[in-house]
């Protein structure tokens, strides 16, 4: 039988919020110990949660970065379990009113674009952690985490496949990072993942029975974890069994899935709206702030550079993927003054090449926008050919200086003075007169020939195009 | 000088006729002396001395407000920096707070001298202070009868005048039915009034906390500062808080009184509508015109309440789990254990009642039977009262359908004990704020006038309860042996 | 409406509440009688009540995203019943 993937995903992100989302506690990574959970975040007898406006922002620019629906009015709920990472005995989340409804995210796939439906975005607060190394046999609690800002991103079940999964996983992933939401570090925990996986005969509308595997903290691991998860779904159908609804923990050492113990029993949450907290108001005045700060979204950055710059797919794609690089290219174009193709050539190119090897970012690039500019500036105007460029982008690396202190430091200017050219050429033309007669017999190959004698006698600075033309004059018969 | 009112108190502190110092010393004498009563479970002497030492100086300096040097006792519901916090329970028996409540930060602020912490109903879940892990509390106007509760402790501690004044909440009844069965005056103010920071959750959308003091003119100054916005509770409202004291003489003629039909129906026991009918005569000769109203969804109060306090308490006592503070079990085998054992064995009766009632009424499948429901009634049962008192100033009526009952008279049937909060807890539904004033006896025993207003008419209930109190005197009765 | 003890044990298990099991039977008549008072509820049509969560029809407030709150580890955990380098200890949890 031929089956069919059914794979929705529900992505928790931490918002990059300075405090926690119901009290005045750092969330800042790494801490010691409990170091930064305050009587709110423990769960005090008396305490009572506020809400960060932050929080609230980053959801709504989330929303609208999704075209989804932001909620007028949305209400917290108290989501009610026993855990020991669980301060309260309650999570606060959203439940029937979420702050950003029904949107979408576009992915592409083999070069087709297919759209994803988000179903909802709800702020929520996130837990502690159970830690397992042995303290005489017992778990330790650390509730640093608890209360840290979350968005839970939740997406229709769109996807049919663990390369799609991927795929929305990473637009996502690239989405938050590029609005300043989230920092997307995953070993951190910051952009989470659980996927519900099911699958069905080819052909029938029905869903299969999910399950749903917990906090897959890695694209590869999503990938695998789903995959091994639709694998065991249908060698158990096959065999005759039933997938029962159950969540999965994926043992990525093992590369397997197994089912959560602590989750063995059917959980009645017992959602009701959090009496301590009121309801989230958000009108069109709020909106339009954060619409007038919202910056230009990928997408719509995208199809700007390849109009407005005439750049490529690959081009306007790669310099897209970060708010950051593309600032970047716009600010070389503008003080360069250079066609674009030629300042997205470099940057996805020789400089792209160079971060990646140094395992830096753009925005700490030793290669400013300015010192790039002024490089490109020159081959522009022929000061320098491409060649020499390359020579002077790896100065520029290394030193503080300008591309012009270094082309003059250097000498790298490119002759284009027709007489010095001219006496090189005669020079080489009487030299190398057995290759004159073949150029001149039709043997059009040799013509190459002389343009490495001029350039290697001129040490590469003469005008490549000069040399040409000059040549082609000398040598005519 | 325990005899004397928190105006007179403070008039006497300013004069020099006393200090802070042998006004402290007075009442803990007090409290030693009528310790059988149980009104309080912790006493802060040390640090009563000291805060009278400082008290003294700031009223020397001439930089005192009011209640500097003021002795005042905290129900055992509101977090004190430093020390036990009990919450009339065995789960916090061994829990010194680590911050101040605001209220009570801010009657630090002024420099009142706290005498120590008052009994209560276990997490304020009783009407009779008889559910507390620290035993009943003793009406002192008949040792064997009820306090009230679940401010028992706090009505008990000023009756029998051992201290100046006292913090209550009132969740359904826990400041106005306590005041009642003891004669004092006890006022719960419109909820967002007071913050909630720093007191133990009991149900989060009723709780509200208020002052208990021997009359209305007291009570105007115990609110004066503990009223006010707080950043720390989303609840919180932000209004200016007017000067209580301000309109406490304003006249009363015109001033329209409804009395509800459901209130002074059948269940009203004659002996009660014969008292309160004299009183409301006292306020027509006051020059107030009497109105019957009718707020027909009244009687569904308590079911609506016995819902929606047992649904937000089964949440709010969830996070005592024997994991960060509180009881924890003896050697638990493991997680299951820790949690059934220490929540299992620390808390009392009632408290368990309750959590597995809300618990119920929140569970899949009877969430919109019961939680739903009763939040429906409840807007019904408000938009009765916003109607009302469109038309009146004020709504009278009974406090509690008879006087303090015997001590262990109700304790087997807790629906007999849930039925006898049927004046109170629609306030408490709607919002609203209200208070409880002595307004005579039967056989002996205090009865208590209920008045209602509108909301963040707190000025305006003290000067319809201050002017009563003008004019007659059952406010200044102590009972026998307290004198 | 009536519980049995089996719907009692139920619902203490969901809020992890140990209850002696001779009381059972005394709980699940109180929470009956409960039930019972609250059917009155039923008896009044509000299909078209919105339901109401709080007293007051107000917005929650918004705060400004600053740190306020600093460690205060020490004097959190002289509360607690068991600590052990910085961590709350609990018996062993199995995910």
């Amino acid at each position: 039988m031929e089956w069919e993937t059914v794979i929705g995903l529900e992505i928790h992100t931490q918002l990059a919020t300075q405090s926690k989302i119901f009290s005045g506690a750092s969330t800042a990574y790494g801490a010691e110990p409990n170091t930064q959970a305050c009587a709110v975040d423990l769960g005090l007898p008396g305490v009572l949660p506020v809400l960060n406006q932050e929080a609230v922002r980053m959801a709504v620019i989330f929303g609208m970065a999704i075209e989804a629906h932001i909620a007028p009015y949305s209400v917290f709920a108290r989501k009610n379990y026993f855990y020991p990472d669980l301060p309260k005995g309650y999570q606060i989340s959203q439940m029937e009113l979420p702050i950003v409804g029904i949107g979408h995210l576009d992915i592409e796939i083999d070069g087709i674009t297919k759209r994803i439906g988000v179903t909802r975005a709800h702020l929520e607060e996130d837990a502690g952690k159970s830690l397992h190394e042995n303290f005489l046999g017992l778990t330790g609690i650390d509730l640093n985490r608890a209360g840290t800002p979350l968005l839970e991103i939740v997406s229709e079940p769109d996807m049919r496949s663990a390369k799609e999964a991927v795929a929305y996983m990473r637009k996502l992933h690239e989405l938050v990072r590029y609005l300043g939401i989230c920092d997307g570090n995953m070993q951190e925990g910051s952009f989470r993942c659980d996927a519900n996986v099911s699958v069905r005969p080819k052909g029938q509308t029905e869903f299969g029975t999910r399950a749903e595997i917990k906090n897959i903290n890695s694209f590869k691991f999503v990938e695998k974890a789903i995959n091994h998860e639709v694998e065991r779904q249908i060698e158990l159908i096959e065999n005759g069994g039933r997938v029962i609804q159950e969540t999965r923990l994926y043992d990525s050492v093992k590369d397997e899935t197994r089912p959560m113990r602590s989750k063995e029993e059917a959980n009645d949450y017992r959602y009701f709206p959090d009496p301590d907290l009121l309801p989230v108001i958000i009108d069109e005045d709020f909106k339009s702030q954060i619409k007038a700060a919202l910056p230009e979204l990928p997408q719509a950055k995208k199809e700007r550079f390849k109009t407005a710059y005439s750049l490529d797919e690959e081009n306007a794609t790669l310099l897209t993927a970060s708010r950051q690089l593309a600032d970047y290219f716009e600010a070389v174009l503008k003080v360069s003054g250079c066609e674009a193709k030629l300042c997205a050539n470099w940057i996805t190119g020789d400089l792209s090449a160079a971060l990646n090897k140094a395992g830096l970012e753009i925005t700490d690039s030793p290669v400013s926008d300015e010192r790039l500019a002024g490089l490109l500036a020159r081959i522009s105007d022929n000061t320098i050919s491409g060649k020499i460029a390359k020579q002077v982008f790896e100065t520029l690396w290394q030193s503080t200086s300008s591309a012009d202190e270094i082309i003059a430091e250097k000498g790298l200017k490119q002759i284009t003075d027709t007489g010095a050219i001219e006496a090189i050429i005669d020079k080489i033309i009487a030299n190398n007169q057995d290759q004159v007669d073949q150029y001149r017999s039709g043997k059009d190959k040799v013509f190459a020939f002389f343009v490495g004698q001029v350039m290697k006698e001129m040490q590469g600075k003469a005008n490549p195009a000069e040399v040409n033309k000059m040549l082609k004059t000398k040598l005519a018969p | 000088m325990h005899t004397k009112t928190l105006t007179e108190l403070a008039q006497g502190l300013r004069s020099g006729k006393f200090s802070s110092l042998e006004l402290t010393h007075a009442f803990l004498a007090r409290i030693k002396q009528h310790q059988y009563l149980n009104a309080y479970i912790t006493v802060t002497e040390e640090q009563a001395l000291q805060s009278a030492k400082a008290a003294d100086q700031r009223l020397a300096s001439g930089n005192a407000e009011l209640l500097t040097g003021i002795p005042i006792a905290q129900k055992d519901i509101f977090c004190t920096l430093d020390v036990k916090t009990t919450c009339g329970s065995k789960m916090l028996d061994n829990f010194t707070a680590p911050y101040n409540a605001t209220v009570v930060e801010k009657f630090n602020q002024a420099g009142a001298v706290m005498l120590g912490k008052l009994n209560m109903d276990e997490f304020a879940m009783g009407s009779s202070n008889e559910t507390s892990y620290y035993g009943a509390v003793k009406n002192p106007w008949n040792i064997n009868t009820v306090p009230g509760g679940s401010s028992g402790g706090s009505a008990a501690a000023v009756a029998a005048r051992l201290t100046v004044c006292a913090t209550g909440t009132d969740t359904g009844g826990s400041i106005r039915q306590p005041a009642a069965l003891c004669g004092i005056t006890g006022l719960k103010p419109t909820y967002g009034r007071v913050s909630r920071y720093g007191m133990i959750a009991y149900a989060s959308s009723l709780d509200q906390g208020g002052p208990m003091t021997q009359n209305a003119a007291d009570a105007a100054i115990m609110l004066q500062t503990m009223a006010g916005f707080d950043e720390k509770d989303s609840t919180s409202v932000d209004l200016p808080v007017p000067d209580y004291r301000a309109g406490l003489n304003n006249s009363l003629a015109g001033l329209k009184i409804g009395l509800p039909k459901e209130f002074f129906g059948d269940g009203l026991n004659n002996d009660m509508a014969a008292t309160l009918e004299i009183a409301i005569n006292e306020y027509k000769k006051l020059g107030a015109e009497v109105k019957e109203i009718s707020m027909p969804n009244l009687k569904l109060a308590i079911p609506a309440y016995y819902v929606i306090a047992p649904a937000e308490c089964s949440a709010n006592l969830s996070r005592f789990d024997g994991v960060r503070y509180g009881y924890r079990c003896k050697n638990p085998v493991d997680l299951a254990d820790l949690y059934t054992r220490s929540r299992g064995e620390a808390f009392g009766k009632e408290v368990k009642r309750r959590i597995l009632m809300g618990t119920y009424a929140l569970s899949t499948g009877y969430y919109d039977a019961y939680y739903l429901k009763a939040q429906k009634i409840r807007r019904l049962i408000s938009e009765d009262f916003k109607k009302a008192l469109a038309d009146v100033d004020v709504i009278m009526g009974p406090v509690t359908p008879t006087t303090a009952f015997g001590i262990g008279e109700k304790m087997d049937d807790p629906i007999e004990m849930y039925l006898s909060d049927i004046y109170t807890i629609a306030i408490n539904l709607a919002g609203l704020p209200a208070i409880s004033i002595p307004a005579g006896f039967i056989r002996d025993m205090p009865v208590g006038l209920q008045i209602i207003g509108n909301y963040f008419a707190e000025d305006r209930l003290l000067n319809v309860a201050h002017q009563y109190q003008k004019v007659t005197n059952w406010h200044h009765h102590t009972p026998k042996g307290f004198e | 409406m009536s519980l049995t003890a089996d719907d009692v044990k139920k619902i203490a298990h969901l809020a992890r509440l140990g209850i002696d099991s001779q009381d059972i039977d005394s709980y699940a008549k109180d929470l009956s009688g409960m039930l019972d008072l609250m059917t009155q509820m039923s008896e009044l049509d509000t299909n078209n009540v919105e339901p109401m969560a709080h007293p007051m029809d107000q917005a929650q407030r918004l705060r400004t995203d600053v740190v306020t709150e600093h460690n205060n580890r020490e004097k959190f955990q002289s509360i607690a019943p068991q600590v052990e380098a910085g961590l709350y200890l609990v018996p062993k949890v199995i995910e």
